[in-house]
């Protein structure tokens, strides 16, 4: 059965950025996903909304490649990923790196010319004049020589989305690139997705804050463990839809919602 | 200690070959060193060479033969079985990496210590000197070591060039670095093992229980007068270096100190001088920095407070 259904998939030739079928994953016995599906279209901003440890990390890091999945299929651009990394750019989360490592904001960006290099080149002059344009599009052009430990936090979260720019690819993975940033780093960030958009790259972001979703994206995905919703923001984002995916424990909604808010409540 | 007598003491073809391998060893060991103290493995070369020790016995109990290969090869087997130790209990159990790293270091020593025992008791003729390795003696080495150690030295430099940007991105963010398909694993399993031959070609000079101070002090060391890592690894490798040298000079003008624990006091005060005086992130420049930081406010502030005193005053 699974069979079939794997070649079936193959047949239909989706050429979507990102189709994934099936895909479940387990940290020890525990399941952090489960037989999650869904076809991304060309030239969106999605977002993952779920509460935590649902797994939005989770569903990128798979979808990536960087954690073993139990079994589904990811597609990028209807081919394996693997076959396709260099159409995909990533920025992960900025605590998972340490940031006093000797190096600084240029080269940093830099790194994300190496997918693009052969195993023993160096960069050279054309992929730094690429990193100072992407740090100059984050407007980090004037810190490029500046050892990255000595950048605020809303900083470095450019200088990550400055090096994703750099990959220069057609799919984005971003994990929770508003996590803790001051306000010009945020609107930075909306005008850097826009861009993104306009020129049709599609987007996906792991979002917190309910109430900019409306806002920021066309797709919202909905998490818990398995994929509540997933749809064009104005059909899917409503107050149903997001109760169920928080299973009631929402202490937050957003006021244009018109939803009183739930009391945090951990017994239930 | 004049010139004389390094002069006289470099004309010794003997001091000759101990100089050159303890300058070697020195540069090969800070190279390597950096990259392990980025990841966070500093302690790990320390257990490296302190698995080494039953590995070495065990080739020494199978063949009978003192030969820096085959101490190689053992040293290199418990290596792995030793990581794979440490990465199985952490995966396995809730224990963290120290913990693990702990535990299995004192087991390896203690079973190392056995067999050694064991040896030295037991009928294996040509047994003498293998309890060097516990503390090292320099003075030991001949040619054909130092033909081994150039070997590892410039094996080590050239691989850590190459893959100078591998070794790089793993360091600092190998989620990104599996992301645009570099094979993370293989990459730290190979720094590992580069680990582990600086490490044994190490402990003939050092030994086990010092071998580590090679990899973790130039590094740090290193790190306090730069912000680059290519500068770094090179620094680390001088420092090193010069540890080596410095080492040898001293352990030869001054007769009975051991050449090893002479060059890893060395690097330490080397780390005195990195930490008290490297340009930015050395505690003199982070005082002084206060210092001037706070004679500024007070500066710019003292006009506004002498305002206040009036205006109290006039109350």
């Amino acid at each position: 059965m699974s069979l079939t259904h794997t070649v079936s998939s193959r047949n239909a030739k989706t050429t979507a950025p990102l189709a994934i079928n099936g895909l479940s994953v387990a940290y020890q016995k525990k399941p952090v996903l489960r037989n999650v599906s869904f076809e991304v279209k060309e030239g969106e901003l999605v977002g993952v909304i779920g509460p935590n440890g649902a797994g939005k990390s989770t569903l990128m890091k798979a979808a990536l490649g960087l954690i073993p999945s139990l079994g589904g299929e990811v597609l990028v651009y209807g081919k394996p990923y693997k076959q396709q990394r260099q159409m995909i750019g990533y920025v992960p989360q900025r605590e998972s790196v340490d940031w006093d490592f000797p190096t600084n904001a240029l080269d940093v960006v830099l790194m994300g010319r190496y997918g693009h290099l052969g195993w023993f080149r160096r960069p050279g002059a054309k992929d730094k004049a690429i990193a100072l344009e992407c740090l100059n599009k984050v407007g980090m052009a004037d810190y490029a020589g500046r050892q990255i430990s000595q950048l605020s936090g809303g900083q470095q979260q450019r200088v990550f989305l400055a090096r994703a720019l750099a990959q220069d690819a057609k799919l984005y993975f971003m994990d929770e690139p508003f996590a803790g940033v001051d306000a010009a780093t945020e609107k930075a960030i909306i005008t850097l997705l826009q861009e993104l958009k306009k020129q049709g790259k599609t987007v996906i972001v792991v979002h917190h804050d309910l109430a900019t979703v409306q806002d920021y994206f066309d797709s919202v995905l909905l998490l818990n463990v398995e994929l509540q919703a997933y749809g064009p923001t104005a059909e899917t984002f409503t107050q149903e839809q997001l109760q169920r995916t928080y299973g009631g424990r929402l202490a937050f909604l957003d006021r244009s919602l018109q939803h009183p808010s739930f009391s945090g409540g951990k017994g239930e | 200690m004049t010139m004389q007598t390094i002069w006289s003491m470099l004309a010794d073809p003997n001091m000759q070959w101990i100089f050159i391998g303890c300058t070697l060893l020195g540069l090969s060991s800070g190279v390597i060193g950096c990259f392990s103290y980025l990841r966070k493995q500093s302690l790990m070369g320390d257990t490296l060479a302190h698995a080494a020790l039953p590995g070495i016995c065990i080739a020494f109990m199978l063949t009978g033969v003192k030969s820096i290969g085959l101490f190689l090869i053992g040293a290199g087997v418990a290596g792995v079985v030793a990581t794979f130790g440490i990465g199985y209990i952490t995966r396995h159990s809730k224990l963290k990496q120290d913990a693990a790293m702990g535990i299995v270091l004192s087991g390896f020593f203690g079973l190392g210590i056995v067999l050694l025992t064991l040896i030295q008791h037991g009928d294996y003729g040509n047994q003498s000197g293998l309890d060097k390795f516990l503390f090292g003696q320099a003075a030991s080495m001949i040619a054909s070591d130092v033909i081994t150690m150039t070997i590892v030295c410039a094996l080590l430099i050239t691989v850590c060039t190459l893959l100078f940007k591998q070794f790089k991105i793993i360091s600092f963010d190998p989620g990104f670095a599996r992301g645009i398909g570099y094979p993370v694993a293989f990459l730290e399993q190979l720094l590992m093992l580069l680990v582990v031959v600086a490490v044994v070609a190490g402990i003939q000079a050092v030994g086990v229980v010092l071998v580590a101070a090679l990899l973790i002090t130039p590094a740090v060391s290193a790190r306090y007068w730069t912000d680059r890592l290519g500068l770094m690894v090179v620094l680390s490798g001088l420092f090193g270096a010069a540890s080596g040298a410095v080492g040898t000079w001293i352990s030869a003008s001054v007769s009975n100190l051991p050449t090893g624990p002479v060059t890893v006091l060395a690097a330490t005060l080397l780390f005195g001088i990195s930490i008290l005086f490297g340009p930015q992130r050395g505690l003199i420049a982070k005082r002084l920095m206060r210092q001037r930081v706070k004679e500024r406010f007070i500066r710019e502030n003292e006009p506004r407070i002498h305002e206040q005193v009036k205006k109290e005053a006039a109350l």
